[in-house]
């Protein structure tokens, strides 16, 4: 988990996805970079979890190779609008914005904050 | 199209790849973002929603998980980046608004970037992939909307 971590955290912020400013810069269509960055990290998790699991039998850890499962519903979809309005005012999402403490971009900690906050609101009147 | 070019972005895309295929091949798990949310505030909350059994046996991966991301970054800023560490110029209540609808939103859907866009897409779940055309489309409409009133970056 930590060493994973470190790689996608590195990958983050090499990618520039860490900063606030590349990111609304894709969001503003002045710099499609970060298609390339999600469609590479996709594609490289897409050939891992449809071939591994035919190789090897179980994690080397143990355990089972867990299958994603997501339902299509009114809530994925207005999720995802609301989400996309917060990303289009903040330039943050969940894993950029813990990146972005690592780049030593200490406002980031305002927008985790109000998604603790946005998570919490969620879970406690919308269930 | 791409100031930038193109190195940094498919590079730093391979790398988190490799992070969450790592995490898998061990695993089985797939590491994504946003539940992290979910299964920390289940340490504090008793509110049945955040005690499911899911949230429970994840918290501590995920916290570990948050911890290795943020040192990655710092990782790369003391080693390969040129211009050190970063402040963003983004005005605090476009963070605080934008975090709060982030939060609130993901955890509707489900997924983010990361759990819709990186592992949904890549189980080949099309739930996901309705998610992420819907948040790149209304957040690339909102990001458009808010520089043409003037506010910048």
């Amino acid at each position: 988990m930590f060493i994973g971590g470190i790689f996608f955290g590195f990958g983050l912020a090499f990618g520039g996805m860490s900063k606030q400013e590349i990111v609304l810069s894709f969001l503003q269509l002045k710099d499609l970079g970060l298609l390339l960055l999600l469609g590479g990290s996709a594609l490289v998790t897409a050939l891992t979890i449809n071939i591994v699991p035919k190789v090897l039998k179980k994690p080397i850890l143990g355990g089972v190779f867990k299958k994603r499962t997501r339902t299509l519903t009114k809530r994925t979809i207005i999720g995802a609008i609301i989400f996309g309005v917060g990303w289009g005012i903040s330039g943050l999402c969940p894993g950029s914005a813990m990146a972005s403490l690592g780049i030593g971009n200490l406002p980031a900690l305002i927008g985790i904050a109000g998604m603790f906050l946005g998570a919490y609101v969620m879970g406690r009147y919308f269930t | 199209m791409f100031p930038l070019g193109f190195f940094p972005y498919i590079i730093g895309g391979i790398l988190i790849g490799v992070g969450v295929s790592f995490i898998y091949i061990v695993t089985g798990l797939h590491a994504t973002q946003s539940s992290f949310f979910d299964t920390t505030i289940s340490f504090f909350s008793k509110r049945p929603y955040f005690l499911q059994k899911q949230y429970l046996d994840s918290r501590g991966w995920r916290i570990t998980f948050a911890v290795g991301v943020i040192l990655g970054a710092f990782i790369y800023t003391i080693t390969l980046a040129a211009e050190g560490f970063f402040t963003t110029s983004v005005e605090w209540w476009r963070l605080a608004i934008g975090g709060f609808l982030v939060g609130f939103g993901t955890r509707l859907s489900k997924g983010c970037t990361s759990g819709h866009g990186i592992s949904g897409l890549a189980s080949l779940s099309t739930t996901s992939l309705f998610a992420v055309l819907t948040f790149i489309t209304v957040g690339i409409l909102t990001a458009l909307v808010i520089q043409s009133l003037g506010v910048f970056p």
